[in-house]
């Protein structure tokens, strides 16, 4: 992501004293424990014209779930201010950067998956594939259900380990069905739970983010 | 009272070993969910008609005391008997003096739900009351000896073949698997039910406060016989399935029989304004109507949670649900399942016996994208989640982790530290095998951590553009 927009002249800075939105432990029910960790990424984030996440999920803690939180009114002011200037990085490239193509090439047949939080939380479905068609020789083919949640679901994973287990595993068979090297994605978290099923079960497909796709088309 | 939770995780480790079941349910909920996307395709008005209804639904909800005296009150000028029941057990009670009252020997049911959570058909049976499900699933289901694994399809668990070996065994007819050759053999038995029971037990799809009627959707005209040939009607509304009026009703009825079975509308409506008028030699003398609170006004006084409410009971989100799509109905434990039953279970159960079923989810939304009435069942699930934790009933050494992890989270130097570790720690395992995490690698494994690091990548990415 830093390499693409560097190649763009685009003004990255990586705020180093940066930690976590706090997401895995909202989502287990862990609400008041976050809470200063919340006030402290507002804070963090506060002065930044644009902040920028390869994730859809982390995007979607802080638009959509962070009101939930009681925080203090300095924070919660911040917040919307924050909520207009946090993106997720396709969306990011395509709505506000304002490029579809960024002129790379990659000779290969890709599927795509659409993690939950970025397809239903944030709406952001058809900047990715935007950005696939934009890459010169890439095969695109959808997948069926390509919008079917790949099971990870955080803990979940965890607490529901054979169900989770099966969702991936159904979301695997869609993939392979596509016959493409690479399955891309925008979320780490799915990307990790897929591809540890792919290579478990010695299947062709690999995972890439789509901001790893993109560095390599332009051979970054 | 010490409360033992629900066992949910059993069940679903049972479900996922049922493969004949779960291929059942796989095709079933693929064609329900593609029947429903092309009719939702065809209404470009869609989401409107979402937002109305929710807003309808809030109307009431939100005056629902109101609500439910008017709907009485014009009831009775209807001629209904109107009674009600605080718990299962008043209903029982209340569904049982009717039938002693009335020398009542037989029983036809449609198919109610409601019926289900207050266990009348034991209760009924227990009496020496012949009590028969007559909606096909649920025949089904009540000839298979379970409860129903899904809201508006209660045998999806089942196949043909499945039907066709349960009816050889239990009606000793020849076996078939034709769809049509089992509707006839089920037919014809039900239609001998329908002429000689003496009460009818329906639920209730729509209450309708303005007027006093009653509103039942189905497909297949047995609740229709259900009402009309006994002599009395007995039907049993959650106090939450009243709407304000009749205005209102056609803006429900676009919506369930989409939402439930992908039809652009169900085959029958029944409206029923109150038993049988003298000159007309049809339909039951005396109808009633038990109002079922049951826990449902607990739920009402939980502004947070109320929303839970507005269920019309369409199945929808049990079809796009990737947790229902594997498990099946019974997996939940309970009479309401799939998305809105993990909403409803611990609020009905306890936080305690429904522990659980807010977990047994991962969040992925497809069900709010396809309530009817557009109940933000994650946001619900998530707010359980956080009682559930509130009222410590989670696990010690998950609590014990999430608190070490939020120390972590606000000392960015420790949090470093305790990210650049394990790849250290990684050294010691030989290379192409990984961090053991049990359970999760069963089927998944886990890559080599990069050693490097972000921080470290983008400072040499700063050095080599200098």
């Amino acid at each position: 992501m830093v390499k693409i927009f560097k190649h763009l002249n685009i003004d990255v800075e990586y705020v180093e004293n940066q930690t976590c939105c706090g997401q895995p432990a909202f989502n287990s029910g862990y609400w008041e424990e976050i809470i200063p960790a919340a006030e402290r990424f507002i804070e963090i984030f506060k002065d930044k014209e644009f902040v920028v996440a390869p994730s859809g999920s982390c995007v979607a803690m802080i638009r959509v779930f962070y009101d939930q939180l009681p925080i203090n009114d300095r924070a919660r002011k911040n917040l919307e201010n924050l909520k207009n200037r946090i993106f997720e990085f396709t969306e990011f490239l395509v709505d506000v950067y304002g490029v579809e193509s960024l002129g790379g090439r990659f000779a290969h047949r890709v599927t795509y998956h659409d993690s939950c939080h970025l397809n239903r939380e944030l709406g952001v479905k058809s900047q990715p594939r935007k950005l696939l068609h934009g890459i010169e020789d890439l095969e695109f083919v959808e997948m069926e259900n390509s919008e079917a949640c790949c099971g990870f679901g955080g803990t979940f994973s965890y607490k529901f380990k054979d169900l989770s287990i099966e969702m991936v595993k159904r979301k695997c068979e869609y993939i392979e069905s596509t016959g493409a090297e690479y399955c891309i994605g925008a979320d780490s978290s799915c990307l990790m739970n897929i591809e540890g099923y792919l290579r478990k079960h010695g299947m062709k497909a690999k995972t890439m983010h789509i901001a790893e796709l993109l560095a390599k088309s332009l051979n970054l | 009272m010490k409360t033992t939770p629900l066992r949910i995780k059993k069940y679903v480790k049972q479900s996922l070993q049922n493969d004949l079941m779960r291929a059942a349910v796989r095709k079933a909920t693929a064609i329900a969910v593609e029947k429903r996307q092309k009719l939702v395709d065809e209404i470009p008005y869609w989401e409107i008609l979402r937002k109305k209804n929710h807003s309808y639904k809030r109307e009431v909800i939100e005056n629902l005391d109101r609500y439910l005296l008017r709907f009485e009150s014009e009831c009775k000028k209807n001629n209904f008997q109107v009674h009600w029941a605080i718990d299962s057990e008043e209903a029982r009670r209340i569904v049982l003096k009717i039938a002693k009252e009335n020398n009542v020997k037989k029983v036809v049911k449609s198919k109610s739900l409601t019926t289900e959570e207050i266990h009348l058909n034991s209760a009924l049976i227990e009496e020496g009351i012949e009590t028969i499900e007559t909606d096909l699933g649920e025949y089904i289901v009540q000839l298979e000896g379970r409860t129903p694994s899904h809201l508006t399809m209660p045998a999806l668990h089942l196949s043909r073949q499945d039907i066709g070996r349960l009816f050889s065994e239990k009606l000793g007819v020849d076996y078939t698997d034709d769809p049509s050759g089992l509707l006839s053999i089920a037919r014809k038995r039900l239609r001998g039910h329908f002429l000689t029971a003496d009460m009818g037990i329906t639920g209730v799809n729509f209450g309708i406060a303005e007027t006093g009627a009653l509103c039942i959707i189905e497909n297949e005209a047995n609740a229709h016989l259900t009402v009309y040939l006994p002599r009395i009607h007995v039907a049993i509304m959650g106090i939450e399935k009243v709407i304000p009026s009749t205005k209102s009703l056609p803006y429900f009825l676009k919506v369930l029989p989409v939402s439930a079975t992908g039809q652009k509308c169900s085959t029958y409506v029944n409206i029923i304004g109150g038993p049988t008028q003298n000159k007309f030699k049809e339909g039951p003398g005396q109808v009633h109507v038990i109002l079922l609170d049951n826990g449902r006004s607990k739920i009402l006084k939980d502004p947070e949670l109320r929303e839970s409410l507005f269920c019309i009971r369409c199945g929808a989100c049990l079809n796009i649900c990737p947790v229902y799509q594997q498990i099946g109905g019974h997996a939940y434990g309970w009479v309401y399942m799939g998305p809105i039953g993990c909403v409803l279970i611990p609020q009905y159960l306890g936080l305690s016996e429904g522990k659980y079923a807010p977990f047994l989810s991962s969040l992925c939304y497809a069900c709010y994208k396809n309530c009817p009435v557009q109940i933000e069942i994650p946001n619900h699930l998530l707010k359980l989640r956080n009682r559930i934790v509130k009222a410590k009933k989670s696990m010690l050494l998950e609590r014990i982790f999430i608190a070490l992890w939020a120390y972590l989270i606000r000392h960015p130097k420790l949090y470093r530290f305790a990210t650049w570790f394990p790849g250290r720690v990684q050294l010691l395992i030989p290379k192409g095998r990984s961090f053991p995490v049990p359970g999760y690698i069963k089927e998944r494994s886990i890559g080599r951590f990069d050693s490097k690091g972000f921080r470290k990548r983008y400072y040499d990415l700063l050095k080599e553009s200098r």
